[in-house]
């Protein structure tokens, strides 16, 4: 078959929602498109744990303590997931990483923004969180396999991450006047930047047409955006705070909530690597990388040195077997 | 010296009674390590009652290329199917 015939007998079969898997044919477009959004979405896993590993020693109980443990732990084993989807595509995870820390390769931004307090802990399981997975879940029918794969494992444990972060925010709007002005304050800095999270308008995101003809995206940046302040407007009035956006209001003639203009402009400046906390996570990523060479190393040498010394103890305990005939 | 770990192919029993089911990979030392590491990413919340871990480099697939040589064949021999043959309705348990 010739390119052009192969393109399409590809093409039908993600129209015919079919999977496509790892051996299969798949344009050199779409397989880079792939990597690129896979292993971003694993680096942002990973750069996910440093703004909540920030508070697991100071959580305020020893309940608090345990769920943001097995949360962070989470977010390593999400971005292990995706890069092992993205390995499949014939990429090595070394290349992945060394993008990543020395690189382009980017990350959410969201995560350049730090955690001041510990109420930030609870805004970003409630909006963060709460985000992702609007992202997330039309995402588990992505046209290629082990991404979609790895999205089903990932949404089935994001949302725990999303109720601890709700209800670290309940009790705090149903502690002192203290305590909820805490919890006002973190959904004020939160706010904007979660809903950047959905990414561009989509006038100005030129992949997306591509990624939503090849089933990669399903919906688009702003319906995501919308679906998602529609539901979490509900739940702030539950909680009692305000959302800090003066042109918020139900529209009924479009069955949606209204909301302010997103200012692009802090948004680009973050993802060019200026938001308050690029260069510390960067440096962070790195050193946990670098210093931990010499224990990689050493597992695999101590390997090595195993595995030679069980192969000498064979060849003595089985000597070459010498043939009899009787 | 810089060397990168291998890549192995997890496979989990869900429970007694089921076959074990892939269910993605991950990068360790050894067998050994390989286990452990799949224990921590892939059964966090009792997704299984037992693990497989096998060196990716050892798995033979078959290529894309041969479905229509290895699985078509299967298609018209639909003799091989119990709703191929015609009873008449009187005829029970069978």
């Amino acid at each position: 078959m010739n390119a052009e015939q192969l393109e399409k007998t590809f093409q039908d079969k993600v129209d015919a929602e079919i999977r496509i898997e790892p051996r299969d044919w798949m344009p050199e477009a779409y397989r880079k498109t792939l990597i690129r959004q896979i292993s971003q979405h694993a680096h942002s896993e990973i750069v996910g744990m440093l703004p909540e590993g920030n508070w697991i020693t100071r959580a305020p109980s020893l309940r608090r303590k345990v769920a943001l443990l097995a949360k962070v732990q989470d977010e390593a084993g999400h971005g292990l997931y995706l890069y092992s989807a993205a390995e499949t595509l014939g990429v090595e995870r070394e290349t992945l990483i060394d993008e990543y820390l020395y690189g382009n390769a980017k990350y959410s931004s969201i995560f350049n923004y730090p955690t001041l307090n510990w109420a930030d802990i609870g805004a970003i399981g409630w909006l963060v969180d709460g985000a992702a997975i609007m992202n997330q879940v039309p995402l588990c029918r992505c046209s290629y396999g082990p991404y979609a794969r790895a999205m089903v494992r990932i949404c089935k444990e994001e949302s725990f991450h999303q109720r601890q972060g709700y209800e670290i925010m309940l009790t705090l709007c149903r502690g002192s006047e203290a305590q909820k002005a805490m919890a006002q304050d973190a959904l004020n800095r939160w706010w904007w930047p979660s809903l950047m999270m959905f990414g561009p308008h989509d006038s100005d995101s030129p992949h997306s047409e591509q990624s939503m003809k090849w089933k990669i995206k399903r919906l688009s940046n702003d319906e995501l955006r919308q679906r998602f302040v529609d539901v979490t407007v509900e739940q702030a009035h539950f909680l009692g705070i305000a959302i800090p956006d003066p042109d918020l209001r139900w529209n009924e003639e479009r069955g949606h909530y209204d909301f302010g203009p997103i200012n692009w402009a802090e948004f680009w400046d973050v993802v060019k690597g200026n938001g308050p906390c690029n260069r510390d996570r960067i440096r962070a990523r790195r050193k946990a990388h670098e210093e931990g060479q010499w224990v990689r190393d050493a597992a695999m040498a101590y390997a090595e040195k195993r595995k030679a010394r069980q192969t000498a103890a064979e060849a003595v305990a089985s000597p070459t077997p010498v043939a009899t005939y009787s | 010296m810089k060397k990168d770990w291998p890549l192995w192919e997890v496979f989990i029993r869900s429970k007694n009674g089921l076959h074990h089911k892939h269910v993605g990979s991950l990068h360790a030392t050894d067998a050994q390590m390989a286990i452990e590491n799949a224990r921590d990413v892939y059964t966090r919340r009792s997704e299984g009652v037992s693990l497989w871990v096998v060196e990716s480099k050892y798995i033979t697939a078959s290529s894309p290329n041969q479905t229509e040589s290895l699985f078509e064949p299967a298609d018209d021999k639909i003799y091989r199917h119990p709703t191929f043959y015609s009873l008449p309705d009187e005829v029970k348990n069978i």
